[in-house]
């Protein structure tokens, strides 16, 4: 008997610290979702390869309030074998999510370019999701001199 | 709401594939700063664009904060018919703002 109080006494500290993590991490989540969390979004956690998908982003910018990206994904564009998404994605902005592009086979060419924030040096990740479901990605590493939204951070 | 720049081709032959670009002036307000006594500045940002052109959503893209103020983008269409090729911008707030322009297909 004078065994079994210390037992259910930590199983109750256990509990409470498990309970207290499970609370936090969620609503953690919420807030700013890490980049695997948002890339599993899209994706729906299919498999990503990587290939296909080229993106063309400044290695060195001086700006980071707007920096050019090219993304270029090897299709043919037909109705048969198309690229449906193209995301972008980064690694250290307060949100993971940059934009998502719906494509369609009258686009006739799988290539967009836009202008981003980077709050810091960081990676940008592309993510294209084809028609036949497939998902492939590549990813490019910036280093940003001045920040975008310093007070972001 | 706010001024938009938009190329398109005037004519192309048919089969083409176009250079679209568009951009709209909009500050594209974050969320994340913070105003000079210590308020966060609401989010207020073009979250959804689409490009329509022979009566169906040939491009769109769904927007977030870390897109650059007076957002630009550039894409490919192929020309296909004559017709008007239509832009529009939606704010969080569901104003919405529409461009067209013309493609005369030969």
């Amino acid at each position: 008997m004078a065994e079994t109080t210390p037992l259910k006494r930590r199983d109750v500290l256990v509990g409470a610290a498990a309970g207290l993590l499970v609370l936090s991490l969620p609503r953690r989540a919420l807030a700013r979702p890490d980049l695997e969390e948002a890339v599993r979004l899209f994706t729906g956690g299919a498999e990503i390869r990587d290939g296909r998908v080229r993106l063309d982003i400044a290695p060195l910018v001086e700006n980071g309030n707007a920096v050019g990206v090219t993304v270029d994904v090897a299709s043919p564009m037909t109705t048969e074998d198309h690229v449906r998404r193209i995301a972008l994605f980064n690694e250290k902005n307060p949100q993971a999510d940059i934009a998502v592009f719906h494509l369609t086979p009258r686009a006739g060419r799988a290539r967009v370019s836009t202008r981003i924030r980077l709050a810091t040096s960081q990676q940008v990740i592309a993510v294209a999701e084809m028609s036949d479901g497939t998902y492939w990605a590549r990813a490019g590493s910036v280093v940003v001199t001045l920040a975008a939204c310093i007070e972001e951070l | 709401m706010a001024r938009t720049l938009i190329n398109v081709p005037k004519t192309a032959r048919r089969g083409d594939i176009i250079e679209i670009r568009a951009m709209i002036a909009h500050p594209m307000e974050t969320g994340h700063r913070m105003g000079p006594n210590g308020v966060a500045i609401p989010r207020r940002i073009i979250n959804r664009f689409v490009c329509t052109y022979g009566g169906e959503a040939v491009f769109s893209a769904e927007l977030f904060p870390a897109m650059s103020a007076n957002p630009f983008v550039s894409f490919f269409i192929r020309a296909d018919e004559s017709g008007p090729v239509t832009f529009s911008w939606t704010e969080d707030g569901g104003e919405v703002q529409v461009a067209t322009a013309d493609l005369t297909v030969t």
